[in-house]
């Protein structure tokens, strides 16, 4: 078993098989993994934020769902992943709390999730699977020797995409 | 409008402004709780800290403990959230003490006993609300509280990014109160905008 690589809210990292990457209680935030399966080379990024153009505090780009894509792959590339061999798979975006239907501060899950699914879209990354959306909050975690990401919520069984 | 306060560069004076915020908000609340409950709860020394978000769960004991968390957004001349926080097994005790069932029972939450537990939180925070109202001369009105049963990381993602989209820190006013003997252990967290800590400083002639 190799090591378990932590990235913290607003952070990122990658890592190589046979260690693994996780992130622990995405709510709103989107867990988004990066993977070469043939160089089995894997990063993650704790995203915050959709835009980093709508935001003047922009320096920290892991926060955003636009410029930590962009770094993630970067470091990926530097590190040996293959461009054309990238896929992706991400989780979280959750609505941690039920709210009136017009209060755009809590509806930041969703917006964080389709910002990323278009990110992913322009840099021509395929998104294999994802685990998005509902009300809860999830601990990730992937392990790039066989591609498989897996998620843990309170009370639910343990999935793995 | 540019805030006075550099968040890197926080000056003593202000910091003591805070805790003495926190004291008398959690003081306030910690009353609330203990009347509530009928005996008598500990508040430890609020802190104020200044955090990245990487950091943020730790404070309440991992990004992966099991809490109960209620959130109020603020709104009138503060703007901002205030989160009221309870370690799962506490809140589980408030309740069994609040609805008079066996101090043991541990199961799943009720329908009843989520409403006992909002009111409770709308209670306790309108009591730390209320008392810094009067401190500042502010007029502070608050959200219908919202709650969520889940990790604290998660939860605490909430208010983390109404920080993140003016800093890459968050201050927060924190104070953790608890019952020796029967463990009710908690915390409230003040998070208001970069400009409402210029309004609170302000209101108090600083």
């Amino acid at each position: 078993m190799g090591e378990m690589i932590r990235v913290g809210m607003a952070d990122l990292n990658i890592c190589n098989s046979p260690n693994a990457i996780t992130t622990l209680g995405l709510g709103s935030c989107v867990g988004i993994i990066l993977y070469d399966p043939i160089k089995k080379l894997a990063g993650l990024a704790h995203i915050m934020l959709p835009d980093s153009t709508k935001v003047k505090m922009n320096e920290n780009k892991a926060k955003f769902a636009d410029t930590g894509t962009d770094l993630l792959l970067d470091l990926l590339l530097k590190a040996g992943a293959g461009k054309s061999n990238i896929v992706a798979k991400i989780a979280g975006g959750a609505q941690m709390f039920a709210f009136s239907s017009n209060n755009d501060m809590l509806r930041i899950g969703e917006r964080n999730v389709e910002a990323t699914k278009e990110k992913l879209k322009l840099l021509g990354i395929r998104l294999l699977a994802q685990d998005t959306g509902l009300n809860y909050g999830r601990t990730i975690e992937f392990y790039p020797e066989t591609g498989e990401l897996v998620i843990k919520a309170v009370g639910k069984e343990k999935k793995i995409i | 409008m540019v805030s006075k306060i550099d968040l890197d560069h926080i000056e003593m004076m202000q910091y003591d402004v805070l805790k003495e915020i926190g004291n008398i908000g959690a003081g306030n609340a910690t009353t609330a709780l203990s009347m509530l409950i009928n005996a008598k709860v500990d508040m430890k020394v609020p802190k104020v800290e200044l955090l990245e978000f990487r950091e943020l769960a730790d404070i309440v004991g991992g990004a992966e403990s099991l809490v109960v968390g209620i959130l109020i957004t603020l709104e009138g001349d503060i703007h901002g959230m205030m989160m009221f926080m309870l370690e799962k097994m506490s809140a589980h005790h408030l309740v069994n003490i609040l609805m008079g069932k066996n101090i043991d029972n541990f199961e799943e939450f009720t329908e009843m006993d989520l409403s006992a537990l909002m009111e409770i939180g709308n209670i306790i925070s309108g009591a730390y609300l209320s008392s810094l109202s009067q401190l500042t001369k502010l007029f502070i009105s608050s959200s219908v509280p919202l709650m969520s049963i889940d990790m604290a990381g998660a939860i605490l993602s909430v208010p983390a990014i109404e920080f993140s989209k003016v800093g890459d820190k968050a201050l927060l006013i924190q104070s953790q109160f608890g019952e020796n003997d029967t463990e009710v252990n908690g915390y409230f967290i003040l998070i208001p905008t970069l400009e409402s800590y210029d309004e609170i400083m302000k209101s108090l002639g600083l």
